[in-house]
């Protein structure tokens, strides 16, 4: 029998220094930390309007999207894939949801067509990606946004269509009254509830479900998911369906708030949403992020926007600012793989 | 424990006539294998001698391209390493095939994952708590001892990852544990506790097949060692009539009446 166990030593010891000590704090919290300063300095730089009901319902209402192509993201980055196809099935989406209603389509139908589409498109690109053997998930994804936007340009003849019917436009669209407040009507938006409803779901998924774990063994080590039994190209398939689905969940959304479709909808939306899965702490090597991080790195995004809104800055500003940040966040996770193999 | 092997009437696992080609290159050429119940195996050999071949096969995650696999007296066919698994077959792969930034009870159980089932089996959820304990457990029959079995596994060291890799291989009523290497990689003072768990295996009544280059880890924990040269078959013998020098020739290709190694005789 064996005489000796195999014995373990402290990993983190008194005399690591002081960053080492802090990483697995800031690796946590870090995210909160950001978001509370940036709403401190907003506030403080507008002090009547940032925290308004009203502001700050719109920031949720503006990042509802990039919440959902967001989440779909996640998943597709924990396996170490990327999609870069979400904004132009989005659009796809929206223009079959908006195309099919103005010819008559009944509602109900129409409400679950762009989750559908988008699904469709997803389980393409995970067949693409695994049974084609395409080399790396950026190529077949590439080629779904270009397929994608091409389509719907193609049914709509390239055109925008607006107004759309009452119960497709409610999820985008509808508040619901809470009361009054000083005079000032606190109208809650439906999709700020749905968000977070579908975080939740995204939540229990990814940390309390098999196939979510399995999801993160397959982002760590493809191999060892593979020799363990895990159908991995099945695994994969899902996972691009689910971010198709999600790129269509938004798609509904979009068309619910500026009730019309329009094909040129969720042009560059997916760089958005990869930047906003990388500030959440997810890493594009695959197998980490938590989707608290990523509810994170959208409210980031949609926070900047609004704070520089806000303080009148250009469009352009923003632009740099969040190329700044996704170095940043890139930055921080090398620095924090490059403590994952420090022995 | 040592006469088992007498007793037994017949070999647990058995490789008859192996072939593997990939693509135009001929890994295996009629190599034949027996494993014997309770025994620990030594398979030595050169680099590309098709040691690691032959056990990826054992294990299912190649099939043979001729040649038959015999389990406890049954003609067998392994489509994937889950059918070899479903057999009591377990493989300790040379690069652990552990998750790094998962942590060590959900390795463990990675493809076999403890479940919970809610709403009457319409979900099932992972059980966290049910696998800790269980993976405590596991390890602590082991004599294996981590901080956590919450911790990483990419914050553990090389022997305590070895150590990780071979729990798991045994958490589910395995018969035959194959290791690849199973001690290359590791400081020389975690290299003896491996073997004491290997050994801890067999009196388990495991049968164990191993690949190592380290005469040391051979002569310390085998029964018996075998030898592929370029593929095929070169020797065999029980520890007990051979000797390191003998073993270490058969590597080289050279048997005890040559004066040569073989690749120079060759010429």
């Amino acid at each position: 029998m064996p005489s000796d166990p195999v014995g373990t030593e402290p990993e983190f010891k008194d005399t690591d220094p002081l960053r080492v000590r802090l990483m697995p704090f800031l690796d946590r919290y870090g995210i909160l930390i950001v978001i509370v300063v940036m709403c401190v300095v907003l506030w403080a730089l507008q002090p009547d309007v940032f925290l308004s009901w009203r502001n700050i319902t719109n920031v949720f209402k503006q990042t509802a999207a990039n919440g959902m192509l967001s989440i779909g993201m996640f998943l597709v980055i924990l396996t170490a894939g990327i999609d870069l196809s979400v904004g132009s099935v989005m659009a796809l989406g929206m223009m079959t949801l908006a195309v099919s209603s103005a010819s008559g389509v009944p509602w109900p139908v129409v409400l679950v067509l762009s989750p559908l589409v988008g699904i469709a498109a997803g389980f393409v690109n995970g067949v693409g990606i695994t049974k084609l053997r395409m080399p790396h998930p950026f190529i077949m994804t590439l080629g779904m946004l270009f397929m994608a936007r091409g389509l719907a340009n193609l049914i709509s003849g390239g055109v925008p269509y607006s107004g759309l019917p009452d119960p497709i436009r409610f999820l985008g669209s509808a508040r619901i009254f809470l009361g009054e407040v000083d005079g000032t009507r606190l109208n809650l938006p439906v999709v700020f509830i749905f968000t977070v409803v579908v975080y939740l779901v995204f939540w229990v998924l990814l940390e309390h479900t098999v196939f979510g774990r399995r999801l993160y063994a397959i982002g760590g080590n493809p191999q060892a998911a593979r020799v363990s039994g895990i159908n991995v190209d099945r695994t994969l398939i899902i996972v691009y369906s689910i971010c198709g689905c999600m790129a269509g969940i938004a798609g509904l959304i979009m068309a619910g708030r500026t009730n019309s479709g329009f094909p040129n909808a969720g042009l560059g939306m997916e760089l958005e949403a990869i930047a906003a899965v990388i500030i959440g702490g997810a890493s594009f090597f695959g197998g980490r992020g938590q989707v608290l991080g990523i509810f994170g790195g959208v409210l980031i995004m949609g926070l900047i926007r609004n704070g520089l809104n806000l303080n009148d800055v250009s469009s352009f500003w923003q632009q740099i600012l969040i190329g700044a940040i996704i170095v940043l966040a890139v930055f921080i996770d090398v620095l924090r793989r490059d403590l994952g193999t420090r022995h | 424990m040592s006469e088992r092997t007498e007793e037994a009437a017949q070999p647990l696992l058995e490789a008859r006539g192996i072939w593997k080609y990939f693509g135009a290159v001929t890994a295996l050429r009629d190599v034949d294998l027996e494993l014997w119940p309770g025994e620990v195996l030594g398979v030595v050999g050169d680099n590309g001698a098709g040691k690691s071949t032959l056990m990826k096969v054992l294990s299912g995650l190649h099939p043979p391209s001729e040649g038959q696999l015999i389990f406890d007296g049954q003609q067998v066919r392994f489509h994937s390493p889950r059918d070899a698994r479903n057999l009591g077959i377990e493989m300790v792969y040379q690069d652990l095939a552990l998750a790094g930034n998962m942590n060590i009870a959900e390795n463990i159980y990675l493809g076999r994952e403890p479940k919970r089932r809610l709403l009457g089996g319409l979900v099932s959820l992972f059980d966290h708590r049910g696998g800790r304990e269980l993976a405590k457990e596991h390890l602590d029959n082991l004599k294996i001892h981590v901080k956590s079995v919450e911790q990483k596994v990419e914050e553990l060291s090389g022997g305590q990852r070895q150590a990780v890799a071979i729990a798991r291989s045994i958490a589910f009523q395995a018969r035959i544990v194959i290791m690849d290497e199973p001690t290359a990689a590791l400081a020389v003072k975690e290299v003896g506790k491996v073997l004491d768990l290997i050994i801890g295996l067999k009196n388990r009544g495991i049968s164990v097949a191993i690949i190592s280059h380290r005469m040391d880890d051979i002569f310390h924990v085998c029964d018996r060692v075998m030898a592929l040269y370029h593929g095929t078959n070169f020797a065999e013998a029980k520890l007990a009539e051979t000797t390191r020098s003998e073993v270490i020739g058969w590597v080289m290709g050279t048997k005890e009446n040559a004066k040569e190694p073989a690749h120079h005789r060759a010429e």
